[in-house]
């Protein structure tokens, strides 16, 4: 059979017009275009928060812009893996989580166990018996700067660095920082039980230095 | 029986994310209304949480605004 009969018998078979499977290929082709452009215009949209994340997750500011930059790129030739309806956020912290990972973090291995403080107030009764006897608790919380915070983050290895940044700073439920993270919900809140601590007692040693 | 201002200290971080339930968080109120120490540690606990929330407010800088922009797929 022919190329020609061919192209006659599907044109018969689905009773169209010649000239129709090429309008609705087109048709379909715009369709795709405006999704297209709909997707990266609300992946833009998401830039701020996405790179506040990337700020501390990565070690540096241009790291961070790297990261950032590499994300969009993969996101936007890959758009087509988004599921509409879904939370793109997270779609797109999950490609730079994956990124970072790939420049040689070694995430994927079991974090070093470390000895923790026994209880969770140390931070508080250190800045507490440090003051003047106030205990107002925001002047106590006041003793500490926004650079003792990232500073102290930025020691906080990176398994648990990764879920406080996602959590408490990305503000992420568990579950988005476990799909993100690509680990189970309860490694999730165990790290961040632990790396909440770890970086209350980085924030300890800073205010100690401080005097 | 647990000391209550240690079993209130368990309750703590699981209180501050809001994942107790409800007669959880009843349990901790209560003895938060009634103790002053470890009132005063919760609180500091949250103030904490948004201090470290608000360390992460870093602007983007304008010009990667840009150049994520420039990375769009152009239509043909």
């Amino acid at each position: 059979m022919s190329a020609g009969a061919t192209v006659a018998r599907v044109e018969a078979d689905t009773d169209q017009e010649p000239g129709a499977a090429e309008a609705e290929s087109g048709m379909r082709l715009a369709a795709e275009a405006r999704d297209r452009v709909h997707f990266e215009e609300d992946a833009l949209a998401l830039a701020d928060q996405v790179y506040r994340v990337a700020r501390h997750l990565a070690g540096s500011r241009e790291e961070a812009e790297d990261l950032v930059q590499e994300t969009y790129a993969r996101a936007f030739r890959s758009w087509r893996s988004f599921t509409p309806g879904t939370n793109l956020r997270a779609w797109l912290l999950r490609i730079l989580t994956n990124l970072n990972i790939d420049r040689g973090r070694r995430s994927q291995r079991a974090p070093q166990m470390q000895a923790l403080e026994a209880n969770d107030y140390f931070l508080y009764d250190r800045l507490a018996e440090s003051g003047d006897g106030v205990s107002d608790e925001d002047r106590v919380v006041e003793r500490l700067s926004q650079d003792d915070i990232v500073s102290a983050l930025s020691e906080v290895p990176h398994d648990f660095r990764d879920v406080i940044v996602l959590v408490d700073i990305g503000d992420f439920s568990y579950q988005d920082a476990a799909n993100i993270l690509d680990i189970p919900i309860g490694t999730v809140m165990s790290r961040l039980h632990r790396g909440r601590r770890i970086l209350k007692r980085e924030l300890a040693e800073s205010a100690a230095q401080e005097g | 029986m647990m000391d209550p201002c240690a079993h209130c200290e368990e309750m703590m971080q699981p209180y501050l994310d809001r994942i107790l339930t409800e007669a959880e968080r009843h349990e901790a109120e209560a003895h938060l209304a009634e103790c002053d120490s470890c009132r005063r540690r919760y609180k500091f606990e949250e103030s904490l949480r948004v201090y470290v929330r608000r360390a992460g407010d870093t602007a983007m800088p304008p010009e990667l605004k840009q150049k994520l922009a420039a990375l769009r797929i152009p239509l043909n």
